[in-house]
């Protein structure tokens, strides 16, 4: 759980109270926690003047927009038929290994989530994943292991 | 029926000079403009293939004061990630094609729907726009894009989806009519073009339409960048003329043992070796937003289409019935046929039902689920069984 202090606000002041701003808004959060509280939600419903169900509803169709707890960084494998066709699982597994927790899982420090993703654009460079925003690609289970070793040294 | 063969081609990632183009565009009328986007049977490049000419004419025709350009970057088909090496590559075209196109229709401000898998790009995505903003305001024309961004929703690549997720709204596809050229973003008139077809519409605007019909063919104008992944030894992004058959595609792309092509991706359709040579890639075959996906023989085409019909499952906003449960039953139902738990006739149900999705439901993403079902199923139905 992460305090959302002067965020919503802050999020507001830049994008604005319209409701063409509640996708911007509520991105811009996850951006920066990786999800999105309850006290987030119901707190730009207000600023929104809208009800707390329209920014659940509208959060929730999202997979990016998560409303479960995540870890710092969000590993999204990419599970669609070429990276699947070109050793997914072994990517997956390597991962499971090294951060000692399942799919769907984040680990206990808070620090990595892994979950699965549709495809990501990247089928002539198979397998990938996501680490957040960005991008990894042409992956085997010891590049991706050297890839989120980085991470744990940031 | 007209068959070119393959030939590549240098026309969406040529580098040309922006200033110039979008200069002798604003010196153009908006039907002039129209005229030349008409004239080159350019037809819309994310796969439906609607043409680009009439779309704007359309547009163009309303008399609202408040018109929108959207540009849809959210591509989000398995198999294609050509939008994003254009993106990547060549930004600069893509907000000039949006500017032609705001000449053309009226319209002073654009807005960029980029799915949040290329939320890497934005950095530079904004520095490019920057410069567009300047380089607009020198000439004098009055025109603004902004950029929104997708949260890893496929369904927002459907246009009307798309404008409710702009607005702030779930990503649920409207009702047609009405179309958004009448009724859009915002409930305005909008013109929605994918990324290529907008840095198309702004070479046919430098090369003219007269050149650009050279390529292709009737059905099939110009060229086309193709994505291209799976059992290649040659996988990635290349610009082909249309008109092509899947056997010359093959032929130069294959690894020696393809048994299919999935052309247009999980919603488009699986062509088998058979029938490789008689098939045209174009809309006069079958059609492509640009999606090559080649399969070999060490592939089952069972995991193949489980793994399209477990995507559509998830992607289906599920608002409508017959996508939401028919996307579910097909996948249950080759479990079934392959666990033994139900006869292989059993099939020929769940064709039937591929069939009623096309016809019930709301969207495109329904509506194209039985594409590769049927294909898949009608080809390699004893890879599905056994």
């Amino acid at each position: 759980m992460y305090n959302t202090g002067n965020l919503v606000k802050e999020m507001v002041e830049r994008h604005g109270r319209n409701r063409d701003s509640l996708m911007p808004i509520l991105q811009d959060i996850v951006g920066r926690h990786n999800y999105l509280t309850d006290e987030a939600m119901v707190e730009v419903a207000k600023e929104l003047d809208i009800s707390a169900a329209e920014v659940y509803g509208t959060a929730s169709f999202y997979s990016f927009l998560d409303t479960e707890p995540r870890g710092r960084y969000v590993i999204r494998v990419c599970k669609t038929i070429t990276c699947s066709m070109k050793g997914k699982n072994d990517i997956l597994g390597a991962i499971e290994d090294l951060l000692k927790i399942k799919l769907g899982e984040t680990t206990l420090d808070n620090q990595f989530s892994l979950l699965e993703t549709n495809c990501i654009g990247w089928c002539h460079k198979a397998p990938a994943i996501l680490i957040n925003d960005m991008p990894y690609t042409e992956l085997t289970p010891e590049k991706v292991l050297d890839v989120i070793k980085g991470y744990m040294n940031k | 029926m007209e068959n070119r063969g393959l030939i590549k081609v240098d026309l969406i990632f040529e580098t040309i000079d922006s200033g110039k183009v979008l200069s002798k565009a604003f010196r153009m009328s908006n039907d002039e403009i129209i005229k030349e986007i008409l004239d080159s049977g350019l037809r819309g490049r994310g796969g439906a293939g609607f043409p680009t000419g009439m779309k704007w004419k359309f547009t163009a025709a309303e008399k609202d004061q408040e018109k929108y350009i959207v540009c849809n970057a959210d591509e989000g088909e398995p198999g294609t990630f050509k939008d994003r090496e254009i993106l990547d590559r060549v930004a600069y075209k893509v907000f000039g094609g949006m500017a032609i196109a705001g000449k053309a229709i009226g319209s002073k401000k654009g807005y960029v729907y980029l799915r949040g898998e290329y939320r890497f790009l934005l950095p530079q995505l904004y520095t490019e726009l920057d410069k567009f903003h300047k380089l607009i305001k020198e000439i004098g024309y009055d025109f603004s894009i902004e950029f929104r961004m997708g949260s890893g929703a496929y369904i927002c690549g459907e246009e009307s989806a798309l404008f409710e997720s702009i607005e702030g709204f779930r990503g649920e596809p409207r009702n047609k009519p009405p179309y958004p050229t009448t009724c859009g973003v915002f409930n305005k008139p909008t013109s929605i073009n994918n990324v290529e077809t907008l840095v198309t519409a702004m070479m046919i605007i430098e090369k003219s339409a007269a050149e650009y019909v050279k390529l292709g063919t009737q059905d099939s104008r110009g060229s086309k960048v193709f994505s291209i992944s799976g059992d290649t030894p040659t996988p990635g992004i290349f610009e082909l003329e249309l008109g092509m058959t899947v056997g010359e595609f093959v032929a130069e792309f294959g690894d020696g043992d393809t048994k299919a092509v999935q052309v247009g991706g999980a919603s488009g359709f699986c062509v088998p070796r058979k029938k490789f040579d008689e098939t045209i890639i174009g809309f006069e075959g079958v059609p492509t937003g640009g999606s090559m996906k080649l399969f070999n023989s060490s592939r089952s085409m069972y995991n193949v289409l489980h793994n399209y019909l477990d995507f559509f499952t998830e992607e289906s906003c599920g608002q409508c019935t017959p996508c939401r449960v028919g996307c579910q039953q097909l996948l249950l139902g080759i479990e079934k046929v392959k666990k033994g738990e139900m006869k292989s006739v059993y099939l020929n149900e769940l064709v039937k039902l591929a069939d009623t999705m096309k016809v019930a439901s709301k969207c495109g993403l329904g509506q194209s689920v039985g594409n590769a079902f049927k294909s898949i199923v009608e080809n390699f139905r004893e890879e599905i069984i056994y």
